[in-house]
């Protein structure tokens, strides 16, 4: 598919106005697009656990019904964890989108090829476990109402935004998983998050 | 008189549980049936385990204790996913039902049924064993304490003696 969309804007238009958004980065570089879009305790960028950042969405997205959650990830995350679409479809959350920038490259091992460079349509298989919204996006001027519908449409919604493969620098968030888990949850439930 | 499917889920609301992640299994079948009937409780089916231990995590983070329910075989599922467990000290509760154990009539199951132990250990979970009816629910709520106190990943494993010896023969023969 063509596109002129580059991986960081995507993540600086979905992210500006975030408000209350929850939101789970998929490692590699989506952590680092988030990151690179402003760092926040209310985001939990992955540094491994390759394939579930979608399920770690869902089981937020379950605990905390109103708030928004959003996982922006990968397509070579996103096609490891395949299954976790069918499962969000039986569970169908209304809070919860998961946005893959779609580069149809292995980014942080040398830029192969993954399996949507050769047609496979992430979008449709979401739409065939059930989400309620999908989307393909791959002009600028969609990624305004992209933004809006992770804050109000009804979900699940899943939108497949194709990017322009390119190496750019990264930009690393704090990397101490037992830090970021602590400060979400301190950001999210409070000073006594631990103290029940 | 309760049965030990029962007894786990008396303990899972006592300890305030309140998503479920499950791959279908025999062992575990009465307990997914209570799970799914509590209209406080979220009972999840996952495509394979691994995504249990995602939900868990997500569920932790905001804020709701989880229990993930598998057969030994989905213990080899978990295991890379396991290391973010123990790298973010999410606090997770494994009931593993076992198979390939003494009397298994699959050799399919042996392998991954006996290395499960120590395949967990080797990734930081506590493992608790549980060899009669009347040693599982003491164990799931000492488990259920170790979790979510001491925010420890912890599996107990219920053995097959417990479950019973899945007879292909008596199916086929049916």
């Amino acid at each position: 598919m063509k596109t002129t969309l580059h991986r960081r804007e995507v993540a600086e238009v979905l992210l500006s106005e975030r408000k209350d958004l929850l939101v789970v980065a998929g490692l590699g570089s989506t952590a680092w697009d988030i990151t690179a879009a402003g760092d926040s305790p209310l985001s939990f960028p992955l540094w491994g656990a390759m394939g579930n950042a979608a399920m770690i969405g869902l089981g937020l997205a379950l605990a905390q019904p109103k708030r928004r959650v959003l996982v922006i990830t990968g397509d070579g995350e996103m096609l490891m964890g395949m299954g976790s679409l069918a499962t969000i479809g039986v569970q169908k959350p209304k809070n919860l989108s998961v946005v893959v920038i779609d580069n149809e490259r292995y980014g942080e091992t040398g830029m192969q090829r993954t399996h949507t460079a050769a047609g496979v349509d992430l979008a449709a298989v979401a739409k065939a476990c059930g989400f309620l919204t999908t989307k393909r996006v791959s002009a600028r001027s969609q990624l305004a109402a992209l933004r809006t519908a992770i804050h109000r449409t009804p979900g699940p919604l899943f939108a497949q935004v194709k990017v322009v493969a390119e190496k750019i620098p990264l930009v690393l968030p704090p990397r101490d998983g037992g830090l970021l888990k602590a400060r979400f949850r301190k950001a999210l439930l409070g000073e006594g998050a631990d103290l029940d | 008189m309760k049965g030990w499917p029962e007894e786990i889920y008396g303990v899972l609301k006592a300890a305030n549980v309140r998503q479920v992640g499950y791959v279908p299994d025999a062992g575990h079948k009465r307990l997914i049936e209570l799970c799914l009937a509590d209209r406080q409780m979220r009972a999840v089916v996952l495509s394979t385990e691994e995504e249990g231990v995602g939900l868990a995590a997500g569920a932790w983070l905001g804020g709701v204790r989880s229990a993930l329910l598998m057969q030994s075989s989905g213990v080899g599922n978990c295991i890379n996913h396991l290391g973010t467990v123990r790298e973010c000290r999410f606090p997770l509760l494994m009931l593993v039902t076992m198979r390939g154990q003494k009397g298994e009539f699959n050799p399919w199951q042996v392998a991954m049924g006996q290395a499960t132990p120590t395949v967990l250990q080797a990734m930081g979970v506590v493992v608790q064993e549980a060899n009669t009816a009347a040693e599982i629910a003491p164990a799931v709520d000492e488990a259920a304490r170790l979790a979510f106190g001491s925010y420890q990943a912890v599996a107990v494993l219920i053995s097959q003696a417990v479950i019973g010896i899945k007879s292909f023969q008596d199916q086929a023969s049916r």
